[in-house]
C-alpha cells in the first residue's frame, strides 16, 4: 500500500465558477472510499492467508508427527488428529478448510504450551498492545518535534546532530540495545529496575501500586524501542518538512509579518504532516519486528515472546497464529491510515 | 556525456572512458561521510579476508581452547573470553566472515529477483505489469520480521535458511524501484528510437533499461546489505541460525541464552554489536554518499 | 509625500561558488498615492527588486543599499519594526494565487491571519472585516470558510487583493497580478486592483513582463534590462515616444488578441534576455541586441539620464552629442 505521492494530491483544476462540494456528496464518496478500501484491505488478508497456508505446508515432513513429536499418541488420537487438519484432503480443499477454521477463530493447538493458539493469543494481546502502543505514541511525538525542527533549520549543527545521531541508532539492533540497558539495570542499577516480565509475580497490589508496578516493568522495553524506532520518525517529519520549505505560501506567511516559528508551526507543519500521518502508520510493521525482539528480551509476555517461545521446537500452528496476527494487524494500520488521511487532507476530501 | 577537446596545437582529442570514472570519484572523495564509510569497508573487508591467517580451529572449537572460563578483559585476551573460554576478539573478528557473507549474498538473491522483477513489471505493460505490481504491493504489506520468522523456522536453523528469509522479504522493495526507474526510462526518447528499429523486448532491457537502472539499484543495494546484517543479526539471535557456526548474531544469542547477561559479561556482550553498528553504518554512510552524488538536490533558507 | 525612495539598490545571489549580481545599482522614488510600474522580461531583475523591498528574499542574498520607506531604512530596521511593517504597511499581491495561498487552511483564516497579527481586535471583529474585504473583491463572504483548491483561478487571485487590503496598508506590490489568468479574468482583476487603489489613495509597485497591462494601469512606468533601470518616466511617454531602444521594443509589442505567446517577446528583437552570470560590467548590457548600438556602446559608462519632463533614460543617444534614436532609426 503506497503512501499518496504529493504529485498526486496536486490541485484539483481550476472549476469554472469553483466547485462548491455540498455536503452530502462528500459523505457518500466518503462512504463509497471506505467500501473500496475494506474489500482491498479483505483481499490482502486472504493473500496473507494463500501465503500463510502456502508457507507453512512446504515443510517436510508430516505435520501430524511433528506436532505430537516426543508425545504420547494412540492411533485414535493421530486420526482424529489428521482429520482436524484435514492433511489427507487434496490441497485446494485443504486451503478452503483453513480459511474456514481462521474465520471461526479457531488457530490450531499449541501442542508445546498445552492450549488452544487463539486462547494464547489473547492472553498475549493485551501487552503488546501496551508496549508498542506506549513506545509508538512516545516516538511519534518525539520524532515529529526532532523531525520539525531538523527540517527547518535543515543543514544546521541541530541538524546534523540529529540525523547523525538517527542514523547511529537505526544501524543499532534493537534486541543488543536493550540487552546493554538490561544488563546496566541489572548490575549497575540493581533493584531499582526489574530485570524483566509483566509485573512483580506473587504480590498483590492495589489498583494504583499495580500500575506503577507495570509501568516500572514497562520502563526499559519502552526506551528500549523508542530509542531505535523514533529515528524513522525523525527521517519522514523531516523529509515532509524540507519538501514544504520552498512553497510559496510560506513567503506569504512571512511576508504578513509572522514570526519564523509560527510560520513553522501554523503553516509549515500542518502542509507536512499530511504526508507524515500515512509513513508513520505504514511503519508499524517495522514497530512490530521490533516488539518481537524486545519481549523476547525482557520477558514481556506479549505476542513477541509468544513467537520466540514458539520457535523452541519449532510450534507450527503457534507460529502460523502468530504470523497470521501480526500481518492482519498491519493491513488494519494500513487502512487506518487511508482513512484517517482522508479525514485531514481537505484537498482529497472532495475526490 | 563525451565532450570533444581539443589540444593545445589546435587538434582534437576524444577523452578516455575512465573520465566520467575519475570524476565521480573526485567528487566522492569530497565526502567526508563518504570516504569514512568506505574506509569502515575496506577494513572490515581486509579483516574478514585475513581472519583464517592467524585465527584457527584451535581458536574456535570449545573442545580445544584453554582460556579462562567467561573472563573479563585481560591483557591476554583483549575483550575478555566466552562461557567456553575462546577469545572474544578473535570471535568478533571471526564472526564478520558468515555475518558479511550472509549480507552479501542474501542482498544479491534481493537484487536479482527484485531487479527482474521490476523491470519485467515496468517494461510489459498491461496484464503482466498489473499481476506483478499487485503481487509486490501484498507483498511489502506483510511484516517483514514475522514472515522471516517463520520462513526460516520452516526451512530449518542454519545460515542457508537465514539467507533466504532475508531475501525473500526484502525483495518487493527493489522491484518498486526498479519499476519506476523502468518506466522513467523507457519514456525516454531513445528507447522509441530502438524500438522503432526494431529492437527486441530482451534488447532493449538489456541494451537500454539496464545500464540505467544499475546505478539506482547499487544505491540501494548499500542499504539493503545495511538491513541485511542487522536481519541475519536478529534471526540467529532469535535461535534460528547455527549454534555451531559463529557469527556476530549467534554470540549475541549465546550471551544471552547462557545467562552471561545476568552474570554481568558485558565484554561478551559489546563487540559484537559494536561491529554490526560500525559495519551497518559504513554501508549506509557509504549508498548515501554515492547517492548524494548521483542526486544532487540545493537547498536555500529564508528568514 | 515620498512614501518610498530606493537608492542604490543591489542584489548578488550566491549560490555554491558562484555570485549572481541580479539587481544592479537600482534608484527609484514613489509618491504617496501613485502607481509605478516595472516592466522586464524574465531575469531582469524586477521580482527581485520588489521581494527586497519587505526583505523577503532568501539568506542567499546579499542587498546593499538603502530602501526608505516613510523614511525609514527597511534594509537597517530590527526584526521586530520589519514585521510590524511587513503587511500592516507594505503588502504584496503574489503571482500564482494556487500557491500562494496555504492549502490547508480556509481563505477566511487566512485573510483574518494578518488582521489579528497587526491589529488589536477580536475574533468577531476580524470576521466581519473579512467579509467586508470579500465583498470589496467581489467574492461572497459566504467563501470565506472555502478552501484554496475551491476556488476558480480567478476568485484565488481576488483573494489574494482582499488579503493584501487587510490591513489597510499605505504601499502594495503587485507581482504579476494576472499572469496565468485568461483575458478576461485578467481584465477585470485590473480593473478593481486600479480602482481599489485609487478610492483607498494606496501607492502600488506593479510588476509585469506585460508592458500593455501596465501602461493602462500605471501612471509611472520604469523599464528594466539585466537587473538595471534603463528607462523610467510617465508611463504614456515612454510608450508613445520611448527614448531607450529596449523600450521601444517592448511597446510595439502589444499583444494580438489570442496569442499569449506576443505577450511574452518583445516583437522584432533578435535574442535572449542576458544571463546574469555574463552580464558586462561596463558598457551598455543591451548592446548586442540593440539595433542602433554603436561604436561607444561597448565601453562607454551608463547612468540614467535626464530624457524630458520627468524622465530618465540609460541610453546614449538621449545625450546631446550623439545622434538621437530617431534620427539613428530612419538611417
Amino acid at each position: 500500500m503506497t503512501a499518496p505521492n504529493p504529485a498526486q494530491l496536486e490541485v484539483a483544476r481550476d472549476v469554472g465558477g469553483g466547485a462548491a462540494p455540498g455536503g452530502e456528496r462528500t459523505r457518500s464518496t466518503f462512504w463509497r472510499y471506505l467500501a473500496s478500501k475494506l474489500i482491498t484491505a479483505l483481499i490482502s488478508f486472504l493473500f496473507t492467508l494463500v501465503i500463510g497456508f502456502v508457507m507453512f505446508s512446504i515443510m517436510p515432513s508430516d505435520p501430524v508427527h511433528t506436532l505430537t513429536r516426543g508425545r504420547p499418541t494412540s492411533a485414535a488420537q493421530m486420526a482424529e488428529l489428521r482429520k482436524e487438519l484435514g492433511v489427507d484432503l487434496p490441497r485446494w480443499e485443504q486451503f478452503l478448510h483453513f480459511v474456514n477454521q481462521v474465520i471461526h477463530g479457531h488457530l490450531g493447538y499449541s501442542y508445546q504450551l498445552n492450549q488452544p493458539v487463539t486462547t494464547l493469543i489473547a492472553e498475549r494481546l493485551w501487552p503488546t498492545i501496551l508496549l508498542v502502543g506506549s513506545a509508538t505514541i512516545i516516538s511519534v511525538l518525539l520524532g515529529l518535534w526532532l523531525g520539525v525542527r531538523s527540517g527547518w533549520k535543515n543543514g544546521s549543527l541541530f541538524d546534523r546532530v540529529s540525523s547523525g545521531v538517527s542514523l547511529t541508532l537505526w544501524s543499532v539492533p534493537t534486541f543488543w540495545l536493550g540487552l546493554i540497558l538490561l544488563v546496566l539495570a541489572t548490575s549497575t542499577f540493581t533493584g531499582l529496575l526489574p530485570s524483566g516480565g509483566y509485573q512483580t509475580p506473587a504480590v498483590d497490589y492495589g489498583l494504583v501500586a499495580h500500575w506503577i508496578d507495570v509501568g516500572k516493568h514497562l520502563l526499559l522495553p519502552c526506551l528500549t524501542l523508542v530509542l531505535v524506532v523514533f529515528a524513522q520518525y525523525v527521517t519522514i517529519m523531516r523529509s515532509s518538512i524540507i519538501d514544504e520549505l520552498g512553497s510559496p505560501y510560506l513567503l506569504t506567511a512571512r511576508a504578513k509579518g509572522l514570526r519564523d516559528d509560527v510560520v513553522r508551526r501554523k503553516h509549515a507543519f500542518p502542509n507536512a504532516l499530511l504526508p507524515s500521518v500515512t509513513l508513520i502508520f505504514l511503519q508499524i510493521g517495522g514497530i512490530i519486528g521490533g516488539a518481537i525482539t524486545v519481549e523476547t528480551v525482557f520477558s514481556w509476555p506479549g505476542l513477541g515472546y509468544l513467537t520466540y517461545e514458539a520457535l523452541r521446537t519449532p510450534d507450527i500452528q503457534l507460529l502460523e497464529g502468530t504470523f497470521l496476527v501480526f500481518s492482519a494487524s498491519v493491513i488494519v494500520m494500513n487502512l487506518l491510515a487511508d482513512i484517517l488521511y482522508r479525514f485531514l487532507d481537505p484537498r482529497v476530501r472532495a475526490q | 556525456m563525451t565532450a570533444v577537446a581539443t589540444t593545445a596545437s589546435g587538434g582534437l582529442t576524444s577523452p578516455s572512458r575512465w573520465t566520467p570514472i575519475k570524476r565521480f570519484a573526485g567528487q566522492y572523495l569530497r565526502m567526508p561521510t563518504g570516504v569514512a564509510g568506505l574506509v569502515i569497508l575496506l577494513g572490515f573487508a581486509v579483516l574478514a579476508l585475513t581472519a583464517p591467517l592467524y585465527i584457527s580451529n584451535n581458536n574456535l572449537d570449545v573442545t580445544k581452547v584453554n582460556g579462562p572460563l567467561l573472563a573479563p578483559p585481560s591483557h591476554q585476551y583483549w575483550l575478555g573470553t566466552d562461557l567456553p573460554g575462546r577469545s572474544v576478539a578473535l570471535l568478533t573478528i571471526w564472526g564478520s566472515r558468515v555475518s558479511l557473507a550472509i549480507g552479501i549474498i542474501a542482498t544479491l538473491l534481493t537484487m536479482i529477483l527484485g531487479t527482474t522483477i521490476g523491470l519485467l513489471a515496468g517494461h510489459f505493460q498491461g496484464i503482466t505489469s498489473r499481476l506483478l505490481m499487485t503481487l509486490t504491493d501484498w507483498f511489502i504489506t506483510l511484516p517483514s520480521l514475522p514472515l522471516a520468522i517463520s520462513l526460516a523456522a520452516i526451512l530449518g536453523q542454519g545460515s542457508t535458511s537465514i539467507t533466504v528469509a532475508i531475501a525473500v522479504t526484502s525483495w518487493p522493495a527493489t522491484a518498486r524501484l526498479v519499476r519506476a526507474q523502468t518506466l522513467a526510462v523507457e519514456a525516454r526518447p531513445f528507447v522509441e528510437r530502438a524500438r522503432a528499429l526494431g529492437a527486441g523486448n530482451s534488447q532493449i532491457i538489456v541494451r537500454q533499461v539496464l545500464p540505467n537502472v544499475m546505478p539506482l539499484v547499487l544505491v540501494s543495494s548499500t542499504l539493503t546489505i545495511a538491513g541485511a546484517i542487522l536481519s541475519e543479526t536478529t534471526l540467529s539471535f532469535l535461535g534460528l541460525g547455527n549454534p555451531d557456526e559463529v557469527t556476530w548474531g549467534t554470540m549475541i544469542e549465546q550471551a544471552f541464552s547462557t545467562g552471561a547477561i545476568t552474570r554481568g559479561a558485558w565484554w561478551y556482550l559489546l563487540p559484537p554489536g559494536i561491529a554490526i553498528v560500525i559495519v551497518v553504518l559504513g554501508f549506509t554512510m557509504t549508498g548515501r554518499a554515492v547517492e548524494h552524488i548521483l542526486n544532487p538536490r540545493m537547498v536555500g533558507a529564508r528568514s | 509625500m515620498t512614501l518610498l525612495e530606493v537608492r542604490n539598490l543591489d542584489v548578488t545571489y550566491h549560490v555554491g561558488d558562484k555570485a549572481v549580481r541580479a539587481v544592479r545599482d537600482v534608484d527609484f522614488t514613489l509618491d504617496a498615492g501613485q502607481t509605478l510600474g516595472v516592466a522586464g522580461e524574465s531575469g531582469s531583475g524586477k521580482s527581485t527588486v520588489a521581494l527586497s523591498l519587505l526583505r523577503l528574499l532568501p539568506n542567499s542574498a546579499k542587498v546593499t543599499g538603502e530602501i526608505l520607506f516613510q523614511g525609514e531604512d527597511v534594509l537597517a530596521m530590527g526584526w521586530g519594526k520589519l514585521r510590524a511593517v511587513r503587511w500592516a504597511q507594505m503588502s504584496v499581491v503574489f503571482q500564482g494565487a494556487m500557491s500562494a495561498l496555504n492549502p490547508v487552511r480556509t481563505i477566511g483564516e487566512q485573510i483574518a491571519e494578518p488582521i489579528l497579527l497587526h491589529e488589536k481586535v477580536r475574533e468577531r471583529a476580524a470576521r466581519a472585516r473579512v467579509d467586508e474585504l470579500l465583498d470589496n473583491v467581489g467574492v461572497s463572504a459566504r467563501r470565506r470558510s472555502a478552501y484554496p483548491h475551491e476556488l476558480s483561478g480567478g476568485q484565488r487571485q481576488r483573494v489574494m487583493i482582499a488579503m493584501a487590503m487587510a490591513c489597510r496598508p499605505n504601499l502594495i506590490i503587485a507581482d504579476e497580478p494576472t499572469t496565468a489568468l485568461d483575458v478576461i479574468v485578467q481584465a477585470q482583476i485590473l480593473t478593481l486592483l486600479t480602482d481599489l487603489v485609487r478610492e483607498s489613495g494606496i501607492g502600488m509597485i506593479m510588476i509585469s513582463h506585460d508592458l500593455s497591462v501596465l501602461a493602462e494601469t500605471c501612471e509611472r512606468l520604469a523599464v528594466m534590462y539585466a537587473g538595471e533601470i534603463v528607462e523610467i518616466g510617465p508611463s504614456r511617454s515612454l510608450i508613445d515616444d520611448s527614448q531607450h531602444p529596449y523600450t521601444r521594443a517592448l511597446s510595439s509589442a502589444f499583444p494580438r488578441i489570442g496569442d499569449p505567446a506576443s505577450r511574452l517577446a518583445p516583437s522584432g528583437l533578435p535574442g535572449d534576455p542576458p544571463d546574469p552570470t555574463e552580464v558586462a560590467e561596463e558598457g551598455c548590457p543591451f548592446t548586442p541586441r540593440c539595433p542602433v548600438a554603436f561604436d561607444a556602446c561597448p565601453t562607454h559608462p551608463i547612468e540614467l539620464w535626464p530624457a524630458g519632463e520627468n524622465r530618465s533614460s540609460a541610453c546614449l543617444r538621449v545625450l546631446p552629442e550623439y545622434e538621437s534614436i530617431d534620427q539613428a532609426v530612419s538611417t
